[in-house]
């Protein structure tokens, strides 16, 4: 084996910004990376990546790999699975980190496919092991019932991180990097699948993954319509409306806010979660939040095991009262 | 057309924390006791892909595939029993302690041996140990195209139209055939097997292949060739206390957490 060296992360970038995912790899990766004595390394790849390199040195990155081509501009899975396999094989690191998010759950294990290494998903925490300087990575099993510790064999010790779950350093403007062109040319061969349209399906106001309030209806709403009143309370706040799983399957609301392992994770100052009997997988998504209210009929509920406030009724009693209480005290 | 969908059993996943049980030495979980095993929902669902494929391409064949142990074929008959044509139990011990790149050989040995595939359907993960990369690995094995976390599955004019559900929406992908995709929750409810239909999987038979039917070579698989190997298992500690609020109502007891989470400037 070559000099067990080297650790990449692989950025991406919204609308020519570094997106907060590689802000947190940044941060992990920067103390990794001094853990082994490690340049920390972050490649770019897509289109207009001037400011998104500059941004990933303030936070922390030693250097920029930056692969631009106008074919890479929205993710294509084969596309961008053959240029990061070229630079990455070119850069022989030993770890190789990425974000738990649409690019990284698809090119990940195709990576570690075409590299010869092994990928731990979603992971919650990772730590370099003092004696053997070895990845461990801790990732929620089993829906987050329980975590598993890994440790790969091969390389390179690939992770993807879970958003939010690791925090990413203050960016410091004056930090220095180098940021250095790759070539991302790609074969055409190699690209086996098309993407013919990319539909856009955001709730309008305020984003669910940055909203500080978030309203959550789960199945126990019963319907569409009781998330009428999810939606009054959420304007009240000033917050979002997200939802369980059985609450998206069931069609009452789009799925693109459902909360957890498989949807979105937030970690706002307030959750409130109506009819949601806090199953892990749903957690998951919920558990970095500061404050949790739970308001379920079934006072079993493992809902009230992970919330901090909680009352035992009927949504259809609760609601009303507490969003005229909360209407009145924010007046004053 | 001939689709294969591979399936695996996991405990049910929808016990109460309670209930989940580990044991931190063997680093294994153990079975919560007298709730049965299931196949795992996201392969349920690709199988109701299968099913709704067949129904608009009469004269597909669908074959279900699971590697496993024991009782682990038993899902196979589930497979069965809402429509799918064949099963195969790809069982042999040398496959035990497998990674999900043991996973994908043995698989995409079965599929060779099968031959003529025109299209893979794998969940998107299994949900017990969340790995999510068996159907990638599996693909890159076979060499073919490879469409993940599909809400939509259609086949229009010899290729597959792929609705791809992201974060913030979905976009659409084509691929020629044959290609794996892995299904999400998003595709829809599976189908529940009708009474026919269970006595139609009794009847089948479900073949068994081992190592040797395929031609594996045993180097590849077991928990020696794993490229991951944990270190460590254990359930998290959950220290939250929950503050409850009783009134005579529930709308006063709501009314009464309002007040607190003002004076606690929650909100
Ligand atoms: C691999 C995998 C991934 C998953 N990923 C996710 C995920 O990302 N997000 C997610 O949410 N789920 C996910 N799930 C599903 C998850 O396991 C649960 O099935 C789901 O979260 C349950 O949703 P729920 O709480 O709305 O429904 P239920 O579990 O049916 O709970 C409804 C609750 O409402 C209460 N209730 C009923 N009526 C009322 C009323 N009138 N007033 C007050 N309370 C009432 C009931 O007491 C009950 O507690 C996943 C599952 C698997 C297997």
């Amino acid at each position: 084996m070559a000099e067990d060296k080297g650790l990449l992360t692989i950025g991406e970038v919204a609308n020519g910004k570094l997106a907060p995912i590689a802000a947190e790899l940044l941060g992990i990766g920067r103390k990794l990376a001094d853990a082994r004595g490690d340049k920390l390394d972050m490649l770019l790849l897509g289109a207009n990546l001037a400011e998104a390199a500059k941004q990933a040195i303030a936070y922390g990155a030693d250097r920029v790999y930056v692969a631009e081509n106008p074919a890479l501009a929205e993710y294509n899975p084969d596309s961008y699975a053959a240029a990061a396999t070229k630079v990455a094989k070119q850069l022989s690191p030993s770890i190789l980190l990425m974000g738990q998010t649409d690019m990284g759950r698809d090119l990940a294990p195709r990576l570690a496919a075409k590299l010869g290494g092994a990928v731990s998903m979603d992971c919650t925490e990772l730590a370099i092991e003092p004696d053997t300087k070895l990845l461990l990575a801790t990732r929620p099993v089993f829906g987050g019932n329980a975590n598993g510790v890994m440790r790969v064999k091969a390389r390179p010790q690939m992770a993807t991180i879970r958003a939010k779950s690791m925090a990413a350093l203050e960016p410091n403007a004056s930090r220095q990097g180098e940021v250095i062109k790759v070539d991302a040319g790609v074969d055409a061969s190699a690209v086996k699948v098309k993407v013919t349209k990319k539909v856009k399906q955001e709730a309008l106001g305020i984003k669910l993954e940055d909203a500080e309030f978030v309203v959550t209806g789960g199945r126990g709403m019963g319907g569409a319509e009781a998330f009428k009143s999810l939606e009054e309370l959420a304007r009240v706040l000033g917050g979002a409306v997200g939802a369980t799983r059985a609450a998206c399957d069931d069609g009452w609301v789009a799925s693109t806010i459902q909360v957890g392992q498989t949807g979105k994770i937030v970690s706002p100052k307030l959750y409130i979660a109506v009819g949601v009997s806090g199953a892990m997988q749903h957690i998951a998504g919920c558990s970095g939040s500061k404050n949790i209210v739970a308001i379920n009929k079934d006072p079993e509920a493992n809902i009230f095991k992970v919330a901090h406030f909680g009352v035992v009724g009927d949504y259809k009693e609760a609601l009303p009262a507490f969003i005229q209480k909360c209407k009145e005290l924010l007046a004053t | 057309m001939n689709i294969v969908v591979c399936a695996k059993q996991v405990p049910n996943p929808e016990i109460p924390m309670g209930k989940f049980k580990i044991d931190a030495q063997a680093l294994k979980v153990i079975p919560p006791e007298g709730i049965a095993p299931v196949i795992s929902p996201f392969d349920e669902q690709a199988i109701e892909v299968a099913l709704r494929i067949k129904e608009k391409n009469p004269g597909s064949k669908i074959t279900a595939l699971t590697v496993g142990a024991g009782s682990a074929g038993d899902i196979l008959k589930h497979a069965l029993s809402m429509g799918a044509d064949e099963g195969i139990f790809l069982s042999d011990p040398a496959f035990e302690g497998s990674d999900a790149f043991g996973t994908a050989y043995i698989l995409s040995k079965a599929i060779q041996k099968l031959g003529n595939v025109d299209l893979i359907l794998c969940g998107r993960q299994a949900a017990d140990w969340d790995v999510g990369q068996v159907g990638t690995l599996l693909a890159e094995d076979l060499g073919i195209p490879l469409i993940t976390i599909a809400r939509k599955v259609e086949v229009l004019n010899g290729k597959l139209s792929v609705e791809r559900a992201l974060i913030d929406g979905y976009e659409v992908l084509e691929a020629p055939m044959p290609s794996l995709v892995t299904v999400s929750n998003e595709v829809g409810l599976p189908r529940l097997p009708t009474g026919m239909g269970i006595i139609m999987a009794a009847r089948k038979k479900v073949a068994v292949w081992k190592a040797q039917d395929m031609g594996i070579d045993v180097a590849k698989v077991g928990k020696n060739a794993a490229r991951s190997e944990m270190v460590k298992l254990y359930i998290p500690v959950r220290e939250a206390k929950c503050e409850m609020f009783q009134a005579d109502t529930v709308a006063e007891a709501t009314v009464k957490m309002a007040v607190r989470l003002r004076e606690a400037k929650v909100i």
